[in-house]
């Protein structure tokens, strides 16, 4: 796999591509399944979690659980954009769209709740966490797959893709 | 020759890149069947789900009342004994000390619990308190400032309606302003404020127990019955959705025959044993001859000199009350009786003895008695402890299942059921633990009880503080006044109506006399009369 990096093209060994493949396919499928498991548990919503932001973000989180319509246009938007950007990496579809969508997503969660001295967690966590946690990598994660179009060779996207040369 | 090459060369590199596109199928089709497997699997392995259906319990929650709005008139209530009950009463209507109630309020937002904000939302019963009647002046003292502050428009309620204090309860009645009665006194006086207060054309509500001696039974009972007016005994534990759970099983015969009934009350400290005229640091509380009114204190009772150890802590004289049976036997008699509607025994025998708290009053601190109830092959037994506070559930035996019922409810499989042989071999129940559980919504380890401890835990472990109904917390005698007040306006009997008080009446004064009189007691139901054997 060609990329260009900095304007220079550099050859991906075959590893690193099939390691960038399996990435796009592990997050993928762990968005898709957080979205599945919210859309099939009727009772679910994001409120417990919101109620626990702290940081910059409180205020507007406030605001969502004070407004019943809010939130359940939040709960639905987190269920379905999670569904959708799985679906969209797993299957290499609109990836780069998808990914990016997912870096943002999960990025919220992580400004919603950020592991920083002085605040505490909107309930239980397992491991322990300073400045960095599982959100922001798993974040920067996605960003890496933004700009890695593995998808053009496997995954969909393909199909779209007008092929050098031909 | 190359141009054919170029062609396959083509064709192959687009049979390949079409499976390179294609790589996330699979994937695909592996995460579908993982979660297809993941769900049906958690359907399949919800056994409590499984129980419920087979028991054919799925619609259980609807036997449970909701909370409707209090609505229709104002209604003017008088209170007759502003003590330690008075004043909880004062607050489940709503009704508490100024200062009092914002440093509540506050405390309880700084903990994140928000029964008393649910309260003011909700609790509404559009009532005033009119009217307060006790003997202490310093009790009367704080009936009027509780009276005066509603927790919903703090205090325009009294402003509109403003309260006043009564000498005697007489005078109380004698006033047209006031529809409604509450008595919370002594139990001597019960029976007698209440034959009173209905004769005077009040509602009434009135604390356990109904009668102090076998003789208040029959005018009692004259009285109300065809009054037309709405009495209603101060029982508050069937307001408990648990309990409403608890009865709908019982009614589908889940049990099978049942055969025995157990009542325990288990308390361990000098307060909770009614030694009440002292405060835990030694003081003894306030109150004298002057400030106090002992005649009419007094009533019908004995007429002894002044005493302070008497005023407060009546309960252990059965000069004033039944002593255990009246106070806590009386709650458990009438949470059974709701359930089975056992009525009136066909023997009473009790043993017992004052052995521990042996310098104040007459109250034993052990207590045992059996109930018979033989037309319906099934005993009813009481035992009290007031030296130890280990908390035993109310269990209710029956051939197929038994099942305890308090705070929460457990059913658990006899393992020589019929019934649910089925079950039982199939492994979907067994006979070691309880196939079904419904728990109350209050926490015991939620902070609100770690400031009261002990006899929290004791009132709410017989179902007697909180309950959860559709996902709001209720505090149960607020339920019961409510339960009274909504029957006054709309019309209807309450559940601890005067045929079930006066079934307690009679089960309280026979067990009282097999006590005191150390013989056991029968009922001559043509005559209408104890008879002791």
């Amino acid at each position: 796999m060609n990329v260009y990096i900095m304007n220079n093209r550099m050859e991906l060994s075959k590893w690193q591509t099939g390691l960038l493949v399996t990435l796009r396919f592990l997050i993928g499928w762990h968005l898709l399944y957080e979205g599945i498991f919210k859309l099939l548990k009727p009772e679910w919503s994001s409120l417990g979690f919101l109620e626990g932001s702290q940081w910059i973000f409180a205020g507007i989180a406030h605001w969502i659980t004070s407004n019943p319509g809010v939130l359940s246009a939040v709960d639905f938007v987190n269920t379905w954009g999670l569904i959708c950007i799985g679906l969209g990496l797993i299957l290499g579809l609109f990836t780069r769209t998808a990914a990016i969508a997912g870096t943002v997503l999960i990025g919220l969660y992580y400004l919603f709740n950020p592991p920083l001295i002085g605040l505490g967690t909107a309930g239980p966590m397992e491991g322990n966490y300073l400045i960095v946690n599982k959100n922001l990598i798993e974040s920067v994660m996605l960003l890496l797959i933004a700009v890695s179009p593995t998808a053009r060779l496997y995954g969909l996207d393909a199909l779209f893709t007008k092929k050098n040369g031909h | 020759m190359s141009k054919e090459k170029d062609v396959d060369h083509k064709d192959n590199l687009g049979r390949r890149s079409m499976l390179k596109a294609l790589a996330g199928i699979p994937v695909l089709g592996a995460f579908g069947f993982e979660s297809f497997r993941k769900f049906s699997h958690a359907a399949q392995n919800d056994t409590r789900k499984q129980i419920i259906g087979e028991l054919g319990l799925d619609d259980l929650l609807s036997s449970v009342k909701p909370v409707m709005k209090s609505d229709g008139d104002l209604i003017r209530v008088g209170m007759v004994g502003f003590g330690v009950r008075g004043r909880q009463l004062s607050k489940a209507l709503g009704f508490m000390e100024k200062a009092e109630f914002e440093e509540e309020l506050a405390e309880q937002k700084e903990r994140g619990d928000d029964s008393l904000q649910s309260q003011i939302d909700h609790g509404n019963l559009n009532i005033a308190i009119t009217g307060i009647c006790d003997v202490f002046d310093l009790h009367a003292e704080r009936g009027l400032d509780y009276a005066q502050h509603d927790i919903f428009s703090a205090g325009d309620i009294a402003r509109k309606h403003p309260v006043k204090r009564y000498r005697t309860y007489h005078d109380m009645l004698a006033d047209p302003d006031i529809d409604a009665i509450i008595i919370a006194t002594p139990d001597h006086h019960h029976a007698q404020m209440t034959i009173d207060a209905i004769s005077a054309g009040k509602h009434v509500y009135c604390e356990k127990a109904p009668i102090h001696r076998e003789d208040e039974i029959q005018p009692l009972y004259n009285t109300v019955k065809n009054s037309g007016l709405i009495y209603q005994m101060g029982h508050q534990i069937p307001q408990n959705a648990v309990f409403q759970q608890a009865r709908e099983i019982i009614n589908r015969g889940l049990l099978g025959k049942i055969s025995q009934v157990e009542t325990t009350t288990n308390r361990n400290s000098r307060s909770l044993a009614w030694i009440r005229h002292v405060t835990n640091s030694g003081k003894t509380k306030p109150g004298d001859a002057q400030s106090i009114d002992w005649k009419q204190w007094l009533g019908k009772s004995p007429q002894v000199p002044f005493s302070i150890e008497r005023f407060y802590s009546w309960a252990r004289f059965f000069d004033y009350d039944t002593g255990l049976f009246g106070q806590l036997f009386s709650h458990e008699f009438d949470a059974i009786n709701q359930l089975l509607h056992l009525g009136i025994p066909s023997m009473v025998s009790t043993t017992g003895g004052q052995y521990f708290y042996k310098e104040i009053g007459d109250m034993p601190d052990v207590l045992h008695t059996s109930f018979e109830y033989a037309d319906r092959g099934t005993t009813l037994t009481y035992s009290a402890n007031l030296t130890s506070s280990k908390i035993r559930p109310r269990t209710i035996y029956g051939r197929d299942a038994s099942m305890t019922v308090g705070g929460d409810l457990s059913v658990t499989p006899d393992i020589k059921s019929e019934r649910y042989a089925d079950l039982l071999e199939r492994g979907l129940v067994d006979s070691s633990r309880p196939m079904l559980e419904i728990s109350e919504g209050a926490d015991l380890s939620s902070p609100v009880d770690a400031v009261t401890s002990a006899s929290v835990r004791y009132y709410a472990s017989r179902g007697l503080t909180t309950t959860s109904i559709f996902g709001r917390m209720y505090d149960v005698t607020h339920l019961h006044l409510k339960e009274w007040l909504d029957c006054i306006r709309h019309g209807g009997k309450p559940s601890a109506n005067i045929e079930m008080a006066i079934q307690e009446a009679v089960v309280l004064a026979m067990a009282d006399i097999s006590y005191r009189e150390q013989c056991r007691t029968s009922w001559d139901s043509v005559n209408k009369q104890i008879i002791r054997v």
